[in-house]
């Protein structure tokens, strides 16, 4: 479904993505596990074409991503709920879905947030509040639920667990891998890595840029580098 | 009390025009960052084009249209040619460039047009209307009523419209925006070429009470600015009380104290704004949890 191959980018002089090679395949769920500064974000923001790669290729259902600007992509399937959750906080939260949705003005819009609240009961009781004002763990319940609206074949989730309570950690990856049986693939990018290789089914292993280790996510969890490096064991 | 009535007529009428050119400023900052300095302009072209396509023979209302749609399509070329080309560059600098494009546009308006004083005929005539002792123009009723049917549609519009949702998110995230589709290029345009069309009309409403020059737009320009701070920058419900407030204030001050210091009145009021709440009275205080 995506296909990443040398993908270079660079914030000024400096690159930080030194050729990047990865894969998703349609149902998967893949995750991109590594520390702080590896350059996660920096691979799903060209992903999502927020920031320009000077090299390599993206090709997204078989077709080039290279000249689609990055409010184009959502129209082609690929949806990302970005970094530090990135909601429109003076707006509502009912509001934040429907943007979600910017795309379609059809009846599915409804049911698609009956189902968010469905699954995020709690926004639904905080419909009609301004999104800045909700916890951290809900702004990235909403962030996840925007980006579910917008129909996406494939999503980019980054950092979801980011600055959040183990209880909601646990919440927030269940309904990661609940996507799998709504037809989503997805592409989770994490630094807990032991609770993003626990649902995924494959892993890349990202340092300073570079991919230095892939393998099906039971293999990585047992993989002796790994352990010592991510997992804290 | 018919006096203090009088002067509360005439600057509900000015600040009514404040409140178009401050909203003006809203409008582009909200979408853009960028306060534009050739908002003013958009206020005089609106007034000077209707002015030489009515002398030119052009019935008033259709003249009165061309100029706000003229005057829209400036904006629409101000972001095109000045402003997007610049992306990326810091906001001072693109404020920079709208008063460059401010200079540009009254240099042009001077040799195409001219550089004397002009008016059109007032839409239901000059013949004051009697309130309680003081007196009122017709025509100020015009731009009144004008300001208050703009702000409402604007109100339905952001609060009613996927379209208007869509320029607040743009505004409150602009990277968030794009990841749900939002084109936030073409928001801008949509921003600029609506807040032209908002200042044209402004100067359509008002050039038969002030009249018209070249050079108008600059003192608007200040004083639609003072009267965004006074609101909140970002706020069109600051734009609107901002604006009829800094009306009035100028209006009392000409009447109770000198009109010497009429002129005054703004500049005191972008440092008293700025010295006790910055962020004005409608102003975000910014409430986030992170």
């Amino acid at each position: 479904m995506l296909t990443v191959e040398g993908v270079r980018s660079c914030y000024g002089r400096i690159e930080v993505l030194h050729g990047i090679d990865l894969e998703v395949r349609t149902g998967e769920i893949v995750t991109v596990v590594g520390a702080n500064g590896a350059g996660k974000t920096t691979l799903l923001k060209c992903l999502s074409g927020t920031q320009p790669i000077s090299d390599g290729t993206i090709t997204f259902c078989g077709e080039s991503f290279a000249a689609v600007p990055a409010h184009k992509r959502l129209s082609h399937g690929l949806a990302q709920s970005p970094e530090g959750r990135q909601i429109f906080t003076n707006l509502s939260v009912e509001e934040n879905l429907r943007l979600g949705a910017f795309l379609y003005a059809d009846d599915r819009v409804q049911s698609d947030m009956d189902d968010a609240f469905a699954m995020f009961p709690i926004l639904k009781e905080k419909r009609n509040l301004a999104a800045g004002g909700l916890s951290g763990g809900q702004q990235q319940m909403l962030a996840i639920a925007r980006a579910l609206m917008g129909r996406p074949q494939c999503l980019l989730l980054d950092e979801p667990s980011m600055g959040l309570a183990p209880l909601l950690v646990a919440q927030i990856f269940d309904v990661v891998k609940s996507l799998k049986a709504r037809d989503v693939t997805v592409l989770l990018v994490e630094q807990n890595a032991f609770g993003a290789l626990k649902i995924a089914d494959r892993g890349y292993v990202m340092e300073t840029g570079r991919i230095t280790i892939q393998g099906h996510a039971p293999d990585l969890i047992a993989d002796p580098r790994i352990r010592e490096a991510y997992l804290g064991i | 009390m018919d006096a203090l009535l009088q002067f509360l007529f005439s600057g509900l009428t000015v600040g009514a025009v404040y409140a178009l050119v401050a909203l003006g400023f809203t409008l582009i900052y909200n979408a853009s960052d960028v306060v534009n300095f050739a908002q003013g302009e958009f206020v005089m072209l609106g007034g000077m084009i209707t002015v030489f396509a009515y002398q030119a023979g052009v019935p008033l209302l259709l003249a009165a249209t061309l100029a706000i749609l003229i005057t829209a399509a400036l904006g629409v070329a101000l972001n095109k040619l000045a402003i997007e080309p610049a992306r990326g560059a810091p906001v001072v600098s693109l404020i920079i460039i709208t008063i460059g494009a401010s200079i540009l546009i009254r240099g042009a308006t001077q040799l195409i047009f001219d550089k004397q004083l002009h008016r059109f005929p007032a839409f239901s005539g000059d013949d004051p209307i009697r309130v309680m002792g003081a007196t009122i123009l017709p025509q100020s009723l015009w731009v009144l009523g004008g300001a208050l049917a703009v702000f409402a549609v604007l109100w339905v519009f952001f609060s009613r419209t996927l379209t208007g949702k869509a320029v607040l998110a743009t505004a409150n995230n602009r990277v968030a925006a794009q990841l749900v589709g939002i084109n936030t290029g073409w928001i801008m345009t949509l921003s600029f070429g609506l807040s032209a069309a908002i200042g044209a009309f402004a100067g359509v409403l008002v050039t038969p009470i002030t009249l018209v020059s070249y050079d108008v737009g600059v003192t608007l320009a200040l004083k639609g600015f003072a009267a965004a701070m006074l609101g909140g920058m970002g706020t069109p419900k600051g734009a609107l009380v901002g604006g009829l407030l800094l009306g009035c204030l100028e209006a009392l001050t000409a009447g109770y104290l000198s009109s010497q210091y009429k002129e005054a009145v703004a500049f005191i009021v972008i440092l008293g704004t700025l010295f006790v709440m910055p962020q004005g009275l409608f102003g975000a205080k910014t409430t986030e949890r992170v």
